[in-house]
């Protein structure tokens, strides 16, 4: 099973939930440990909560055009094809912005005298190892990527990301053999979240009870079940503070919420410094355990009624 | 005129708020616009309470179609996509655009990134390439002065355009208007709505909350400021919950040479004003208020505002 944690709205607790549901399942699947993946490759954080110790790291990139101008005759035909402005010719140079291009490879296929190779232009790091949780020995397996500072584009990094700490066995896989995979997604509603959300099983939108965590939790709605198809179920942080509105939002349009944390001053000081909340307030481990039961039962009535 | 983005690395540590509280207290001294540049997760409106004066679509990117009837189904299209958004008609299920069962082949719209790599090498010329409506913008009439905002639809993408856009439009009514300020509302992250939003500008004023996270974001959004050559200053919201924090920041800052504007402290007030629709140094004096009025003072002694005010 893939569960992505995602919000809309910067924030909200999505790093809280994520890390403490990871830490929670350690040591209780018989399919291996939880596999935690920061997909947030802007600001990744998430392993200031785990300390995890890393054991594998990869540069990661994308393939753009190397133009050999002793081959190119400047006919300009890559310019004219490529979609982004990546790629600009001029009477004898050839002008590439690497930052713009999204390593198509439609240029290769377009020259017509086969000038152009590619070559892997770096855009950051992907990193793994592993954490041990505080309670009883588990562990669990941490993923995360860095994006390299002055890069525009996240997605591509994601997608590699993805690809490297994903099993390919985890999407789909009901019950306890298999290891549960959880994706902290970064905030906003735009191309680095769906890239996230992509394939996961489950998305469990983390909003606080104000006008702006409605405001974007209805966009993170539209996204994830409009658009993409996938069951989500809600959690409310910060439960105290603000108004009704998401209850009322999350009963119309018949959302489970799966959680409420409430608004405490110990809580937020302990992610301050850095502690997870199953580790500050213990009794919290049932209650993600019971909400990753909720979250499979709801994955299950969704197949069966889609089938 | 002057323009000021204010950023933040980490979501959620109180952009908005300062950002609606520096239009509240500016609009009282000098003339301004605002642009809200978070378009994937637009909130400035919520308590500026804007009257759309117009609408316009975002069209951006464009998306590959299939003509089902010109399709013979080779599978070029396939091999060059490298973005998994062909799909063949066995795989049918996963078709958004033409019917499971048919003969041709579908592309999946939201991994389909424009490239038109498919278009050009398809060799009965079955697929077009078609313009995307990817969001709305607007210019609109606040409470504190004329507001560029716009709406990225959902899983779009090429919001650093549509930032830039709005950017633009904000930018060009401020010189029009002899306008004093242009204030932008950032987006999270480090990336390219980031870093659209504060090309060109005169300083980012980075909102941090003393946490372990937000520490170490402050670190990677001041980069980005440096790379590309914009100043920035720093606000610690929330400043008491974490003391000692508040004071690394601070440390933080007088290493790196970068101005601490203020420390605004912990209180529920700031949402109760978000729930009224208000910023809050229109909903209630004290130290939150008080805090944001010194902000502004810095803020604009920083950017040479005071004088001719």
């Amino acid at each position: 099973m893939i569960i992505a944690v995602a919000s809309g709205k910067g924030g909200t607790g999505k790093t809280t939930v994520a890390v403490s549901l990871a830490l929670s399942l350690a040591g209780r699947q018989d399919g291996g440990d939880p596999i935690f993946v920061d997909c947030d490759v802007e600001e990744p954080n998430a392993a200031l909560f785990l300390n995890p110790t890393m054991r594998e790291r990869r540069e990661v990139g994308q393939m753009v055009p190397d133009v050999d101008l002793d081959t190119c005759t400047y006919c300009g035909r890559c310019a004219e094809v490529c979609q982004y402005n990546a790629i600009a010719v001029a009477a004898e140079a050839v002008l590439l912005f690497s930052e713009l291009c999204h390593g198509c490879g439609s240029c290769t296929l377009n020259c017509p005298v086969e000038a152009i190779t590619e070559v892997l232009d770096i855009m950051g790091v992907l990193e793994r190892g592993r954490c041990q949780s505080a309670d009883d020995g588990g562990h669990v397996e941490f993923a995360h990527g860095i994006l390299n500072v002055g890069e525009a584009m996240a997605v591509p990094v994601i997608r590699q990301l993805k690809e490297w700490a994903i099993p390919p066995s985890a999407a789909g896989a009901m019950g306890n053999s298999v290891a549960t995979v959880i994706l902290d997604a970064p905030p906003g509603n735009a191309c680095p979240v769906v890239e996230v959300m992509d394939g996961a099983d489950f998305v469990l939108l983390v909003t606080e009870p104000t006008p702006f965590g409605l405001h974007d939790l209805r966009q993170a709605v539209e996204v994830a079940r409009d658009e993409m198809g996938l069951p989500v179920g809600v959690v409310i942080n910060r439960e105290g503070v603000g108004d009704d509105g998401v209850d009322r939002f999350c009963e119309e349009e018949d959302i489970p919420i799966l959680m409420r944390i409430p608004i405490e001053r110990s809580i937020a000081e302990a992610y301050s410094e850095g502690v997870p909340l199953v580790e500050e307030i213990p009794e919290y481990g049932e209650r993600f355990r019971a909400m990753y039961a909720d979250i499979e039962r709801l994955v299950a009535d969704g197949k069966e009624s889609a089938s | 005129m002057k323009e000021l983005v204010i950023l933040s690395g980490k979501g959620g540590t109180g952009k908005t708020t300062v950002a609606a509280a520096l239009a509240h207290l500016g609009s009282e001294e000098l003339r301004l616009v605002l642009t809200d540049a978070d378009v994937d997760a637009a909130n400035l409106e919520l308590v500026l309470e804007p009257k759309k004066v117009e609408v316009h679509d975002f069209w951006s990117g464009k998306r590959a179609v299939i003509d089902p009837e010109l399709c013979t189904a080779c599978g070029v299209c396939e091999t060059v996509c490298r973005f998994d958004a062909i799909v063949s008609p066995e795989d049918g299920d996963r078709a958004r655009q033409g019917d499971g069962s048919s003969f041709a082949y579908g592309v999946e719209g939201l991994h389909c990134e424009g490239c038109a790599s498919c278009f050009y090498q398809c060799p009965v010329e079955a697929i077009a390439m078609e313009d995307q409506r990817a969001g709305q913008w607007f210019r609109s009439e606040s409470r504190f002065g004329p507001l560029f905002h716009a709406h990225l639809f959902a899983g779009q993408e090429n919001s650093g355009k549509l930032v830039t856009l709005v950017k633009r439009q904000g930018r060009e009514l401020a010189q029009e208007s002899k306008a004093r300020l242009l204030l932008v509302d950032g987006p999270p992250g480090i990336g390219c709505p980031v870093i659209s939003a504060s090309s060109g500008a005169d300083a980012v004023l980075l909102v941090v909350e003393p946490t372990v996270s937000g520490v170490h974001d402050l670190e990677r959004v001041l980069r980005t400021a440096e790379h590309f050559g914009v100043p920035a200053l720093v606000a610690i919201n929330k400043a008491d919950l974490n003391v000692r924090r508040s004071g690394d920041i601070a440390a933080f800052c007088e290493r790196e040479g970068v101005e601490l504007v203020g420390r605004i402290p912990y209180d529920t007030i700031v949402t109760e004003a978000m729930v009224d629709g208000k910023p809050v140094t229109a909903y209630a004096d004290g130290a939150v208020s008080e805090s944001l009025r010194g902000i502004w003072r810095r803020v604009k002694r920083r950017l040479e505002l005071e004088d001719g005010m």
